[in-house]
């Protein structure tokens, strides 16, 4: 087995219950050069204190349960690793932006309420019936919107995202790409639904480029991007209501 | 206590609950349907399934290669009936969620791509690329939004089923958030909780595979089926047992001992050449494959890592670009987890548990015996799968058997007439039983107890087993029961987001799971399928064990063991066959 060297983490704290305001607690955890901060954080609870309280699941990477904040940065615990601290002490916070729910889970209804608010599902136009039959898309096709269809809404893009952090108004780099990403799919015909969203003061136009969400997201979405490209939608929809009126849904 | 009235609770938001959710909503729009699961949808286990779904649509295979592939992969376990009704609903479903907007892999003239997984005649596999279950989980999820009759309840944890007049009609959860208890009214369950893979230490599966939905039925004397059929997966990290797909194979990963041979061969799926080709070599099945890592094993002919031994899955020749196109995720999680590229070096994998094809028995309906009661997905046992699951036809079972329950337990929702029952006796004495956990101050650790559970399992029920280790298993599970009912030590005791606790009710669940598994492989006194015995039942044994294991709940003590008839249709058992003799009928893969 590898050497094992022990690592002090500090965890934020907060129970509902019983504290007013969060606190850190430290803890020392003995590890091994593959062990993640997921792994730090079960020896805690299984070991040292059950009453810390975090989220998990899959621990590859792909259920986007375990994001937290490390050292300040978002990140996924399960694929950060105890040896890249290591003498330093790490600190261990809920994402940012969030409502704590307890400890390192924050409230995530915001983000799944926006994530509903943009229409994420293939809308055909209405002569579109394949009957029992696959549609055709080429792999080209696939490759417009395959990046954006990446997202596993672990949200570590809104806890980066300043204008979220002013203004939790701000649908938000993940609902956002997730809205381009059925845009951009030539199976749909659902666009003019979703320009209401883009438009809104809260859609793209919320987003001031800063392009923390792209930086941080763990499946190289680029939210920042799909962002980017709906402002030029936006804006070419907003001069185009002037040439041909078009009836609102 | 909250009550909440729907007219159908389906427990668990992965693959088979939001299809059966979508169908149920489809077929009758006044429904009133909750979705209950412990995690929120998307972080169901679903989508960790990287490979791929089988579904007939090559140009070379036919609906009844696919039965006879997963009719022999289950080593003639397989209820053949719903094996016929599934065969016949896979496209259709694959289908669906290809105009649902899942992004499956094309090939240059858009039709829909697919490859060979281990067992199969012909290719067989849709996906998309190997992050398949991921996009199928996000696909559906996203899919259900668009129905106003589903009601989510995001983290809620299930912890009973509530019985009265022999029917289903309602269940006892707990908001996780706040640690409030409700009562769901209803006229139908469907349990789509997914398997019980954390009975075991070494795992691909998520953290939340736990089984306690198969619990939850068990305890209400509604049997479990087969469930010493546990499947290994052939290629996982060892140490952490992150899975590393079967496509990897299927694009034309080869499998080497220490000594770079390539060992398959030495254990009846050989000879070497002409490869590629179907159902041989590293096509072979999962419970052959495994089972001969443990050979490979034994015989010293591993290597060794700092997680244990391990042999090596060769992708190099593959090339980049193939394997950035097909198989990007598993360059990353070799990358991340083992610190290898796959382009350059072979990835040290070894087998860990990955899927129980056992469960909570049901018609192709989803009906279980319990009435109200349907099951749907890995939590089932509807008879596909028989003592070896093929790869691929888990994605495609959670489809095609998550719409069926959905649409007949809707349909039993909208013809019941019985007046609801009062359910809150019988509620506020299962809260009251969850709730004095939580004052528990002597005992052990939720941890201490599963690392224990962990070790009995691997150890006494294994790979390869014998009766000795069984039944220390057995006694030794047993004695764990008796130590957790005598009381688990929790640290926390609030009811807000308290998972300690939470995780504690589920273990409960689990290591009744775990025995049922243990005194299951022990009653069956021949080896078939992923079931190897090597205490002189070493051999299938049609005569006495041609039918499936049924484990009865009995309170506090082990379970009653005894056996039921399996459905033989049209594939009468003969030797299952791979490698030399499996007689291709086209090479494995034309480029």
């Amino acid at each position: 087995m590898s050497q094992t060297r022990t690592i002090v983490i500090e965890c934020l704290r907060f129970h509902p219950e019983t504290d007013e305001a969060p606190y850190y607690q430290s803890y020392e955890v003995p590890f091994t050069e593959e062990m993640s901060v997921l792994e730090g954080l079960q020896y805690i609870k299984d070991h040292l204190d059950g009453t810390l309280t975090f989220r998990w699941s899959c621990r590859m990477a792909i259920c986007g349960s375990c994001g937290c904040m490390v050292n300040d940065e978002p990140v996924l615990s399960c694929q950060t690793f105890l040896r890249d601290y290591h003498p330093a002490r790490i600190r261990v916070e809920p994402l940012a932006h969030f409502p704590i729910l307890r400890d390192l889970a924050i409230d995530q209804t915001d983000f799944l309420a926006k994530l509903e608010s943009v229409h994420p599902y293939l809308i055909p136009s209405t002569g579109d019936d394949p009957g029992d039959q696959p549609r055709h898309q080429t792999p080209d096709q696939v490759q417009d919107y395959l990046g954006y269809a990446q997202c596993i809404n672990c949200l570590l893009c809104y806890a980066a995202c300043p204008q979220y952090g002013l203004n939790d108004a701000f649908t938000g780099p993940a609902a956002l790409a997730l809205l381009h990403r059925y845009n951009a799919d030539s199976r749909d015909a659902g666009k003019d639904q979703r320009m209401e969203v883009i438009n809104a003061e809260e859609g793209v136009w919320g987003c001031t480029l800063v392009g923390e969400c792209s930086e941080v997201c763990p499946k190289h979405v680029d939210p920042a991007r799909a962002i980017n490209q709906n402002k030029i939608a936006s804006t070419q929809d907003y001069f185009l209501r002037f040439l041909k009126p078009r009836g609102r849904r | 206590m909250d009550a909440i009235e729907s007219d159908l609770v389906i427990i668990g938001g992965g693959g088979a609950g939001l299809r059966a959710a979508i169908a149920a909503a489809e077929s009758d729009p006044g429904l009133s349907i909750a979705l209950v699961s412990k995690v929120v949808p998307m972080r169901s286990h679903t989508v960790a399934a990287e490979g791929g779904a089988a579904g007939v649509i090559h140009p070379d295979d036919t609906l009844d290669k696919h039965f006879e592939d997963t009719v022999s992969g289950g080593d003639w376990l397989c209820e053949q009936d719903v094996v016929e009704y599934f065969i016949g609903q896979c496209t259709r479903e694959l289908t669906q969620l290809e105009h649902w907007g899942c992004p499956w892999s094309r090939q240059d003239d858009g039709n829909i791509n697919v490859r060979y997984f281990g067992g199969m005649k012909s290719p067989r596999t849709w996906f998309a690329a190997d992050k398949t279950g991921f996009h199928i989980l996000h696909t559906l999820f996203q899919a259900s939004l668009k129905y106003p009759s589903i009601r989510r309840f995001d983290e809620f944890f299930c912890t009973d089923l509530l019985v009265e007049d022999g029917r289903v009609q309602g269940v006892l959860a707990f908001n996780i958030a706040t640690g409030e208890s409700v009562l769901l009214r209803c006229k139908a369950v469907i349990l789509a909780t997914g398997g019980a893979s954390r009975v075991f230490g070494q795992n691909t599966n998520a953290g939340i595979v736990t089984g306690e939905g198969m619990g939850m039925a068990y305890a209400q004397g509604v049997p479990l089926r087969d469930m010493e059929f546990v499947q290994w997966h052939p290629t996982a990290l060892p140490g952490s047992g992150i899975l590393i797909t079967e496509g990897a194979r299927g694009e034309g990963g080869i499998l080497l001992n220490k000594d770079g041979y390539r060992y398959l061969q030495d254990y009846g799926m050989g000879p070497l050449d002409p490869w590629p080709r179907p159902r041989a070599m590293e096509l072979g099945p999962r419970d052959r494959v495994s089972q001969a890592f443990w050979h490979e094993d034994q015989a010293g002919r591993t290597v060794n890592t700092p997680n244990g031994s391990a042999v090596h899955l060769d992708l190099r020749h593959l090339g980049e670009k193939k394997i950035m196109e097909r198989l990007p995720m598993i360059r990353e999680l070799a990358l991340t987890f083992a610190a290898t590229d796959p382009v350059d070096s072979p990835i040290p994998v070894r087998p860990a548990v990955h899927y129980t094809m056992g469960g909570v028995p049901c018609d192709a309906n989803g009906a279980t015996p319990l009435q109200g009661l349907f099951a749907a997905g890995e939590c089932a046992s509807v008879g596909i799968h028989g003592a070896n699951r093929l790869g691929s036809n888990s994605l495609a079972e959670l489809l095609v058997f998550g719409r069926a329950a959905g649409e007949s337990a809707a349909r039993l929702a909208r013809e019941s007439t019985t007046a609801p029952a009062n359910l809150e006796a019988q509620a506020n004495e299962a809260e009251a039983r969850h709730l004095k956990m939580l004052d528990t101050t002597e005992g052990e650790r939720v941890a201490a107890i599963r690392a224990e559970m962990h070790d009995i399992m691997e150890s006494g029920v294994g790979i390869v087993r014998d009766a000795e280790r069984m039944g220390q298993a057995c006694e030794r599970l047993s004695a764990l029961r008796e130590r957790y009912r005598r009381g688990v030590k929790l640290d926390d005791r609030g009811r807000c987001f308290n998972t300690e606790w939470l995780t504690a009710i589920e273990l409960g669940h689990t290591l009744q799971v775990a025995e049922a598994m243990a005194h299951s492989a022990l009653a069956r006194k021949e080896s078939r399928g992923a079931h190897l015995r090597q205490d002189g039942f070493d051999k299938r044994d049609d005569e006495n064990f041609l039918c499936h294991s049924m484990a009865w709940h009995q309170g506090d003590g082990p379970p009653r063991i005894d056996h039921a008839p399996v459905t033989i249709t049209r594939s009468s058992p003969r030797e299952r066959i791979y490698g030399r003799d499996s007689q291709p009928e086209q090479p494995a893969r034309e480029e």
